[in-house]
């Protein structure tokens, strides 16, 4: 109950946002930091929550995004009415990466380069056909209104991005304080074990891929709708990939705020290491990647970790490395 | 598509081109093998050997090949200090931090790069770079061919330390059973520093061979990480036997592949590979069933 | 069990970072009042500088950051009183990032924008410029749909792919039919993404109905590891004319294999070929690069300015006189004389002084300046053969220096 108005009082804050800024650059900020919480966090209930590390989440994204431009580039659909089935698909996809992988009990780094692969031959797919473009890509007409679920304004895009950021917290509170969620959290503690106790693994593992999918192609309906242009390696390429899991991470992994704050402080590093730039191309990610370094190094359980009381450090054990089969 | 003159040196060709990927791969599987961490920055790494060869050949004037006695040391010396003062220290062991880890060192090596080397693709131009051999009316680089000998003596030299030496059986040891081998005495925060290190070497080796029919820019390495992912998996992670038939295979496919699909699609068949070997048999061909 | 006071205290203090995150970003900069007349003319010049295109993206900013420094030593813009031209300089190695730039740009006053070299990143950037109505000049971006949107603010002093393309087949045509043994076949290997698919279609909608058979087109990935495949269908299919649409990798890897496998077809001939009308292939890969045709962005080989500039940028170090360089050159001289017209750092004015562009002092092939739907109407490339080490242009004979060598005897 703590955790939920903690996500609305959130919400609210950054809801108010429009009304004290007015800076196009400082709302895009605020936009992009959410967009890439929302990515994270599609991952963390995986990856943080589910313990399945994907490599390949771009594979959700990009067909959310695909299905968003295809449904109304080549058949004219409105865009609100596209948006769900974008989701829908995203959500299918993880149904059947899931099904495919888990049911051949694939795990650990298996399982995350299997996510990889899938990721490739998808990027490859769009590449080859006439409907998603092939390589030239499908483009959005430019047509500014609530109608086509595009804004003239920095203020409409921020509250769609918000109200997904918001889903997606909800839905992480509800994994953590449901009893799906506790099953879904044992699964990721010890498969074995929570298999004994009657749990459904599989299922358990399905429904969250599933629930991931959703979610990350939404992120990818923002994209497109955002940015107006996609093409397989933006939709599929290993960019979004590494983007939906970094955040997380950095902010720490299988809890509601790692990756909103996780976002957070990797845009803030970004920004503050691109001033450095200067001249010399290239300084300002060296730094970027130093300091990604340094933050693993002196906060192994990301930022949150650092807030954490032992207590709930020890009752949030990470995937293991090791055997990648059942 | 199926006349012999083409499909002959379809398959040399593609031999040839995998026996590289092969040599790239033998290092990622020997890291993956023993600690158990996929390196996210092999790519990189590789990249970074490319420059070495490079500047060895335009400032020093030292052929390729003969850069190999310089450039398996000092990769094995970056690859030592990088798994013991940093990726050691800064994972604490944990899966996601390793990633984390190696992702920023991949950052960090590729920028480095393009700060201190510029954008600026470059090519060495030696005597043999066109040289060709005729074998059966195929027409193969000798580059190439070179390559493919050198990935054999790899293997065959990485097989010899693993099996014949205390330092392999070390290594063994401790990608079987990291406490147990603490427990008889083994430094295993140095066997594993010493692992990557030799993973790394092999990257210096193939370097070595590769930038005579290739070339170096800072994003070069992007594209083998992963064809050398798919190679450690189909042939067993930890087998450099694996290592070597996984390359030649995924070489022959892509080529093959790409006759018959097309390059761009073609691509797709070494994906396909890549998932059917992880679900109905991620041991790889000569893996130990985990 | 923990106690109900930690536990508050954990949360506030999550939320009180993601407010503070929140209000801190608000604080980053109120929009800037744009002045009107007196003060320098802020130019944003935004390319990928790191990333996988930095090679052409710090070209591109190269040739611009050499006109700004030529238009401010010569006294800077006369009609605002001699006020130089103070560059942004920005990085934008992916279209999100672009759009970040541009609104930063915004905000630090901006009059106009000049970039972003990659198709994917123009169309982000030219949108995100036109919300704030900034005048937006696309240096390279060939793609058509960048100039099909109506955005008022884009402008575009460089051909697309579409009058290139066509452009091509027609030179192709036209030297095919001066040569005594006349080519049919025609093989066109060309890059996967968006200028490469979109080349490829153009040719391949256009060149049966002059009469010539495409044997084959084939799609490669960036990167593409190894040629030997393409060579060996080459060698199989034997076509008279190769068609290369790709970039500068992968180009020179091409030829270099067909080099090595002894495949010598009639013709190389380039559309946009990467690597073939660049002097740094040329000088790297001399014998390889000899008698390769490509139709590509060029400048007229008869303006002294053009080869002014071209001998100041051999001097530099490891440079290389490029299109990026030279577009960009121009696009920065193209935006200062719509100031000098436009009288004023006004958005809009310069806007205006753009669309009714009819400027003639720059040494590309295109006759005055005429902007529809922000295409520049005159915009063409050039077809070029590397002829004895040097980079020639060969067709058409307004601005030919010397005649085609076709077939080609290596």
């Amino acid at each position: 109950m703590r955790g939920l108005i903690g996500i609305f009082a959130f919400a609210a804050a950054v809801a108010a946002a429009p009304f004290f800024v007015s800076s196009g650059y400082a709302l895009n900020a605020i936009i992009m930091t959410l967009y890439a919480a929302l990515l994270g966090q599609a991952w963390n209930i995986l990856g943080g929550f589910g313990g399945q590390f994907s490599f390949g989440h771009a594979v959700f994204f990009g067909t959310g995004a695909y299905a968003m431009g295809v449904l109304q580039v080549k058949f004219g659909w409105n865009a609100w009415a596209a948006a769900p089935v974008a989701a829908a698909c995203g959500a299918a996809v993880g149904a059947f990466i899931g099904g495919v992988s888990f049911r051949y009990g694939l795990r650990g780094s298996y399982f995350a380069l299997v996510t990889l692969a899938f990721a490739e031959v998808f990027r490859i797919l769009a590449n080859t056909f006439e409907f998603t473009g092939a390589g030239v890509g499908l483009m959005i007409k430019l047509n500014e209104s609530a109608a086509n679920f595009q804004f003239a304004t920095k203020a409409g895009y921020l509250y769609l991005i918000l109200t997904l950021v918001v889903v997606a917290q909800l839905a992480t509170w509800w994994l953590k304080h449901s009893r799906y969620g506790a099953w879904l959290q044992a699964v990721r503690d010890n498969e074995e074990s929570a298999a004994a106790l009657g749990v459904n693994a599989f299922r358990v593992k399905l429904a969250a891929i599933m629930i991931s999918g959703a979610l990350m192609a939404a992120g990818g309906v923002f994209y497109i709708q955002y940015l107006h242009y996609i093409d397989p390696h933006i939709a599929y390429g290993p960019g979004v990939s590494v983007e939906a899991l970094l955040a997380p991470i950095v902010g720490g992994i299988g809890t509601v705020w790692g990756p909103v704050i996780g976002a957070v402080v990797l845009h803030v590093l970004g920004e503050g290491t691109r001033g450095l730039m200067g001249d010399a191309p290239g300084v300002n990610l060296v730094v970027y990647g130093l300091v990604l370094i340094l933050m693993v190094m002196f906060l192994p359980r990301g930022i949150i970790g650092v807030f954490q009381t032992r207590a709930a450090r020890n009752a949030t054990p990470t995937a293991r490395t090791g055997a990648g089969r059942a | 598509m199926l006349e012999f003159s083409i499909l002959f040196p379809s398959v040399l060709n593609g031999l040839t081109t995998g026996a590289v990927y092969a040599l790239i791969a033998l290092g990622l599987t020997l890291i993956y093998g023993v600690l158990h961490i996929i390196n996210f920055a092999h790519g990189a790494a590789l990249m970074a050997a490319l420059y070495g060869v490079y500047f060895l050949h335009q400032l020093l004037g030292i052929d390729p090949y003969l850069a190999l006695p310089v450039m398996i040391p000092a990769m094995f010396a970056l690859g030592y200090a990088l798994q013991r003062w940093v990726i050691g220290v800064a994972s604490h062991g944990k899966d996601e931090n390793i990633l984390l880890v190696t992702l920023g060192l991949a950052i960090v090596l590729e920028n480095l790069a393009l700060f201190l080397f510029k954008s600026d693709t470059r090519t060495i131009d030696t005597a043999y770079t066109f040289t060709t051999v005729p074998i059966l009316g195929a027409t193969i680089s000798l580059p190439k061919i070179v390559a493919f000998a050198g990935a054999l003596a790899m293997a065959g030299a990485l097989l010899a330390v693993m099996h014949r030496t205390d330092l392999g059986r070390a290594i063994r040891a401790c990608a079987k059973e990291r406490q147990g081998a603490r427990l008889v005495g083994i430094d295993v925060d140095h066997v594993f520093a010493m692992s990557f290190g030799i993973g790394l070497a092999c990257l210096g080796a193939a370097a070595c061979f590769l930038m005579p029919a290739y070339y170096v820019n800072p994003t070069v390495g992007n594209g083998f990480v992963l064809i050398a992912f798919t190679i450690v998996v189909l042939g067993g992670m930890g087998s450099f036997i694996g290592a070597l038939a996984g390359g030649f295979i995924i070489g022959v496919v892509e080529s093959v592949g790409g006759l018959w699909l097309g390059e761009s699609l073609g691509q797709i068949g070494i994906f396909v590979i890549f998932i059917a070997v992880l679900l109905f048999r991620p041991q790889g061909l000569f893996g130990a069933k985990a | 069990m923990t106690s109900p006071v930690p536990q508050r205290r954990r949360k506030f203090i999550k939320q009180a970072t993601a407010l503070a995150a929140v209000a801190s970003t608000g604080t980053l900069g109120f929009p800037a009042i744009v002045r009107s007349q007196s003060g320098p003319l802020k130019l944003g010049v935004l390319h990928p500088v790191t990333g996988p295109l930095a090679y052409s993206g710090n070209l591109s900013r190269l040739g611009a950051k050499l006109a700004i420094d030529e238009i401010n030593a010569a006294g800077g813009l006369k009609a605002l009183g001699g006020a130089k031209i103070e560059p942004i300089y920005a990085d934008a190695p992916r279209p999100e990032t672009g759009v970040a730039e541009v609104e930063k740009m915004n905000e630090a006053g901006a009059s106009a924008i000049v970039g972003a070299y990659a198709s994917a990143i123009c169309l982000a950037t030219t949108q995100a410029a036109a919300k704030h109505n900034i005048p937006h000049v696309v240096d390279v971006g060939v793609a058509d749909q960048i100039v099909e949107r109506g955005l008022k603010n884009t402008f575009r002093f460089g051909p697309g792919y579409r009058v290139i393309a066509t452009d091509a087949i027609n030179d192709l045509h036209i030297m095919n039919k001066l040569a005594r043994t006349a080519a049919t076949t025609v093989m066109i290997i060309h890059e996967e993404s968006l200028f490469g698919t979109g080349t490829a279609n153009l040719l391949q909608q256009l060149l049966p109905g002059l009469g010539y058979k495409v044997v084959e087109v084939i799609k490669h990935a960036n990167p593409t590891r190894d040629f030997n495949n393409i060579v060996l269908r080459m060698k199989a299919l034997n076509p008279d004319i190769v068609i290369p649409a790709n970039y500068y990798n992968e180009y020179a890897l091409l030829v270099r294999t067909m080099k090595q496998q002894g495949v010598q077809p009639k013709a190389v001939f380039s559309v946009l070929g990467g690597a073939a009308s660049s002097y740094k292939f040329v000088k790297e890969f001399p014998d390889v690069a000899n008698g390769i045709i490509d139709v590509n962005h060029w400048f007229d080989p008869k303006k002294p300015q053009a080869l002014a500039l071209k001998r100041k940028v051999d001097a530099m170090k490891d440079q290389f006189f490029t299109y990026e360089v030279f577009l960009n050159y121009e696009s920065v001289y193209l935006l200062a004389d719509a100031v000098e017209r436009a009288k004023s750092t006004r958005r809009e004015a310069i806007i205006e002084a753009l669309a009714n562009s009819s400027w003639d002092k720059h040494f590309m092939p295109y006759g005055p300046t005429k902007f529809e739907n922000g295409q520049n109407q005159g915009a063409k490339p050039l077809m070029l053969q590397v002829l004895k080490g040097d980079i020639k242009v060969v067709l058409p004979n307004t601005f030919a220096q010397t005649e085609p060598v076709f077939p080609w005897k290596a």
